[in-house]
């Protein structure tokens, strides 16, 4: 699903935060990625979203070539991929239920099914109640999971989350984790970049650690 | 698909008078400022239509005087008669007999006692005809002919004031065209401005937009639309702000039109031209939203 060759990425200033890095997450696979802040995990993820272009190697996501895509293709390729940021990038001019519905008025769906599919994307994250509240409203765990409620309405093939439990308790970090878990159940590919060693304790899910730009055995 | 493209746009549409509404103050500022803009070459414009009018009403069938030599016997009187009605290019022929000229003379300018004193009737017999052409070429060339006449004296006919009044209306449509142009472009600037100001506030949406798949036509519409609709409304703006004008003139001129037996009324736009109007003011709106989106959303990239 997710393919890296050979990528680094240098910066103009000659950092190299990406060294030949090579890794493949299979369809359906849910897979964590670690590593202390530096090591690359942004950047990474940057790539996979076509934010960045890696200075060599390549990126294929789906077949498709992100490092040759053309400025045009990009927002189409973005569409096939649920992002969960860590700083949430919520719009506060609009309510629980016109952030959700963004993503789908950007990929032009049709009008009628459309409230069901928030509904459903807001029921799953538990804030179905809360679709008129706006976010400044929402408490720091809501607000993560307006955040993914936003990124699965559209049903992308891939999840993506940075630090997604970044600041949240205890408690609330294993009801998101949880959700992510039954994301994948139903076949999403999910990768999740963090660096909460508590969520890495008891799984048994594939661990992929980034140090200094190189990928840990 | 097609319905999928139709709700996108109605959203955008609905989107935008939202946008406009929820800034009344500073909508309506924009709006007046590009109105009065409009509404100046426009209203030349309109001016200009009008003296055109007029001066058509009066041009239409020009009137020559033909002056007859003073020896001109009753026969030959006759034959010009006979021949002015056949030329097809006249349509009135009018006879003034010279007793006639006097008597009209004598009665209009109060000079009785002058013409009183007169041995004899100084006058020729003349005739009035109007002309079935109004172009300038077609009057001399029909002077011309006439003028060779062995009867005819002289013919008089003033062109001189149509074309100089035709000259002044061509120098007035250049103004109107060049006031057009640089107001056009002050307008272009407003909307550039305006929306440039919009993206900045709209900063986040378009990055978040961006990241979660939009294209850039997505990310243009709205302001494209913004543009077009306040353009629209400037372009409104401007005829209400004509439209007022013309009926306050109008109740002025009803006075001097009484004075001079005139029929003088201004007219407004035609439709083809109100229409012409709003569009190209939706248009101008669009072309400077169109500048700014093109010079501004670039800038803006998720990171």
């Amino acid at each position: 699903m997710i393919t890296f060759k050979n990528v680094s990425k240098r910066y103009p200033d000659g950092y190299v935060a990406l060294n030949n890095v090579d890794l493949t997450v299979e369809p359906g696979e849910m897979v964590f990625l670690t590593g202390h802040s530096g090591a690359g995990k942004s950047t990474l993820l940057k790539l996979i979203a076509a934010i960045e272009r890696p200075t060599s190697g390549t990126i294929t996501i789906s077949g498709q070539n992100i490092a040759q895509l053309k400025p045009a293709a990009i927002p189409y390729m973005r569409r096939k991929i649920g992002f969960i940021f860590q700083d949430h990038k919520l719009l506060f001019d609009r309510n629980v239920f016109d952030n959700v519905l963004l993503p789908l008025q950007i990929s032009n769906f049709d009008n009628n099914t459309v409230a069901a599919r928030v509904r459903a994307a807001l029921d799953k994250v538990g804030l179905l109640k809360k679709e008129k509240a706006m976010p400044i409203a929402l408490s720091g765990g809501e607000r993560q999971r307006l955040c993914i409620a936003r990124a699965v309405v559209h049903r992308p093939a891939i999840l993506i989350a940075d630090e997604p439990t970044g600041n949240l308790d205890v408690e609330y970090a294993r009801d998101i984790m949880t959700m992510f878990t039954s994301f994948n159940q139903v076949g999403v590919t999910v990768l999740i970049a963090t660096h909460d060693a508590s969520l890495l304790e008891d799984t048994q899910h594939r661990i992929l650690s980034l140090k200094q730009g190189k990928l840990a055995a | 698909m097609i319905s999928a493209w139709l709700t996108q746009h109605g959203f955008v549409l609905f989107l935008t008078l939202k946008r406009l509404i929820s800034t009344p103050v500073t909508s309506l500022l924009s709006i007046i400022v590009m109105g009065i803009a409009l509404s100046l070459p426009a209203g030349i414009y309109v001016l200009m239509q009008n003296l055109q009018t007029i001066s058509g009403q009066t041009a239409d069938f020009p009137q020559m005087s033909l002056f007859l030599k003073l020896d001109t016997t009753q026969d030959s009187i006759e034959k010009v008669n006979q021949r002015l009605e056949e030329n097809p290019q006249i349509q009135t022929v009018q006879f003034i007999p010279k007793d006639v000229a006097l008597q009209q003379l004598q009665q209009s300018t109060g000079l009785t006692d002058i013409t009183a004193s007169l041995m004899r009737n100084p006058l020729p017999d003349a005739f009035v005809i109007h002309s079935q052409e109004n172009s300038t070429e077609a009057l001399e060339q029909l002077r011309a002919v006439i003028q060779s006449w062995p009867e005819i004296e002289h013919v008089q006919f003033d062109s001189a004031w149509i074309e100089r009044l035709n000259a002044l209306l061509d120098l007035a449509r250049f103004a109107v065209l060049m006031l057009a142009t640089l107001l056009s472009i002050a307008i272009i600037a407003i909307m550039f401005n305006t929306i440039r100001l919009q993206i900045l506030t709209k900063r986040d949406e378009i990055e978040i937009s961006k990241l979660i798949g939009a294209t850039d036509s997505f990310i243009q519409r709205p302001f494209l639309y913004f543009g077009a609709i306040q353009g629209l409304a400037g372009g409104a703006t401007a005829w209400l702000i004509m439209a007022l004008a013309i009926r306050t003139l109008n109740e002025e001129l009803i006075t001097l039109a009484q004075l001079y037996r005139i029929d003088l009324q201004l007219q407004h736009l035609s439709t083809a031209d109100s229409i012409s109007l709003l569009l190209f003011s939706a248009w101008l709106g669009w072309l400077g939203a169109r500048i700014s989106v093109a010079s501004h959303l670039w800038q803006i990239e998720p990171k």
